[in-house]
């Protein structure tokens, strides 16, 4: 169980996506999830050995590094690609759920399951909505969290056990900046994505509604 | 999810490529991200506990480590691998929609379609013609310009490709003007020299596959403009068949990588 479950997942959804939410799928896999495990995870992965403080007190590294980092940006990086990936679920419910009715009923209820009209229609773009309203919210956790999206090199601390203000480094905080500005500009890019499909899809859909009304209308 | 699955997605882009385009996927693969993986990251493995400052100021390594790798080499590589593969995704959505479009004529009973089954249009190889001939060259043109930005990115970065042995340093906490020592950096500078020769070596092979789409191109110009009666079923044979050989020579080499990475 690991990151192939999600790539699964998300290759199910491309089928019932459009062309856009496609381009959103490969802009996930490829800038975010390939870019997290082969580069940002080693970043990462010694950041609490590799801090250090200028003192010998046994304790106050461990306090420090907790107090700075009270959930390091890679797990939270890890959370963000969970969370804006499952909102794809529902629409993968939905369409199970036709699916399931048509095989109960033993009739074709609809003109094929995956079909985006009506309900799924309404499913696919509350997903979207859900979509970025998680993006924005991470965001906003590591603006908040980390008092913007720079890693310092020097931080200065004075918590129990520390008997003064010492000074703890911060490894790599150069690359760890550049990867963060690299995943915030990918969210951005992800956010950007979402709110065109949404427009898209409600332009489409209202055009094709306006058009029928009209028809009708003349009739 | 690694690297293998970035060859999935580009297996599917190798049908539509011409034989340049497969010979540069195969380099890819096996002289630039296998040696990545197998190779490199095992070299710059260390590279932080191993770097020593001759100092015990506590702060003054991780300061002086990080003042002269803003960026690791490994990490700057597989950006590079990433970026550069990534503009071959373009050809595949384009076939993509093209598909989807035979497709839905083909549902309606579109008369000109000239498939029998969904399988057939599924199965069909393009040729790179027409929009597809724009997008196959867009994408060849970004993959020059982000193998060409990252090789600078690297010669400014580091101030050329040699790693040296000794760096002194003066950052703050460091008391005074420190050697700081980093590890493995024959190897390190072999490995870097290995990487540029074969970006080097990649960016020629886009650049001859963008000379030669061009000559196609003029050339299949002059020849509608001088001979307006030509037969396209005839060029179709041969096209096909020098794809399906192609085809041959890159699944071989594909399967070899497939061997390697399990």
């Amino acid at each position: 169980m690991s990151w192939g479950f999600l790539r699964d997942l998300l290759s199910g959804v491309n089928k019932y996506s459009t062309g856009i939410g496609r381009i959103w799928v490969a802009v996930v896999f490829i800038l975010r999830l390939l870019v997290y495990i082969v580069a940002a995870e080693n970043i990462w992965k010694y950041e609490h050995d590799e801090f250090e403080c200028n003192i010998k007190q046994p304790g106050c590294e461990n306090v420090c590094f907790d107090h700075f980092f009270p959930i390091s940006h890679i797990r939270l990086w890890a959370l963000q690609l969970i969370m804006v990936s499952t909102p794809s679920l529902l629409v993968i419910f939905h369409v199970a759920y036709r699916e399931n009715r048509e095989k109960h009923r033993n009739q074709k209820l609809y003109k094929s399951p995956g079909e985006r009209d009506g309900g799924l229609l309404c499913t696919y773009l509350i997903s979207l909505i859900l979509k970025t309203v998680f993006e924005i919210v991470f965001l906003f956790l590591f603006y908040k969290l980390y008092n913007g999206f720079e890693v310092p090199r020097l931080v200065k601390c004075d918590i129990r056990p520390c008997p003064n203000t010492v000074d703890c480094y911060i490894s790599k905080p150069t690359e760890k900046m550049i990867f963060l500005y690299f995943l915030v500009a990918a969210s951005c890019l992800c956010i950007a994505l979402n709110l065109s499909e949404f427009s898209y899809l409600i332009f489409k859909y209202s055009t094709k509604w306006y058009l029928k009304r009209y028809i009708k209308k003349r009739q | 999810m690694d690297w293998g699955a970035l060859h999935t997605i580009l297996g599917g882009v190798n049908k539509h490529s011409t034989s340049i385009g497969k010979i540069w996927l195969t380099v890819l693969f096996i002289f630039r991200i296998m040696i990545l993986v197998v190779a490199a990251e095992r070299v710059w493995g260390d590279e932080q506990d191993d770097f020593i400052c001759n100092t015990l100021q506590p702060g003054c390594k991780n300061v002086c480590y990080d003042h002269f790798f803003p960026i690791s080499h490994i990490r700057l590589w597989a950006l590079q691998l990433i970026f550069v593969s990534t503009p071959a995704l373009l050809v595949a959505m384009h076939v993509a929609y093209r598909r989807h479009e035979k497709k839905r004529q083909f549902r309606k009973g579109d008369q000109k379609c000239e498939f029998k089954d969904i399988e057939e249009i599924r199965k069909q190889r393009f040729r790179i013609e027409g929009s597809l001939w724009w997008t196959y060259t867009s994408s060849i043109f970004f993959r020059l310009v982000f193998e060409a930005i990252f090789m600078y990115a690297f010669y400014f970065m580091y101030n050329g490709f040699q790693m040296p042995r000794l760096m002194k340093c003066n950052a703050w906490p460091c008391p005074n003007t420190v050697d700081c020592f980093v590890s493995r950096p024959t190897e390190k500078t072999v490995f870097t020299i290995f990487m540029i020769a074969v970006s080097s070596i990649c960016i020629l092979l886009n650049v001859a596959e963008l000379c030669y789409l061009l000559t196609k191109f003029f050339l299949r110009r002059s020849k509608k403009a001088g001979n307006p009666k030509h037969h396209p079923n005839h060029e179709n044979k041969e096209e096909t068949k020098q794809n399906e050989m192609n085809e041959l020579i890159s699944d071989s080499c594909q399967n070899t990588v497939i061997g390697f990475s399990n």
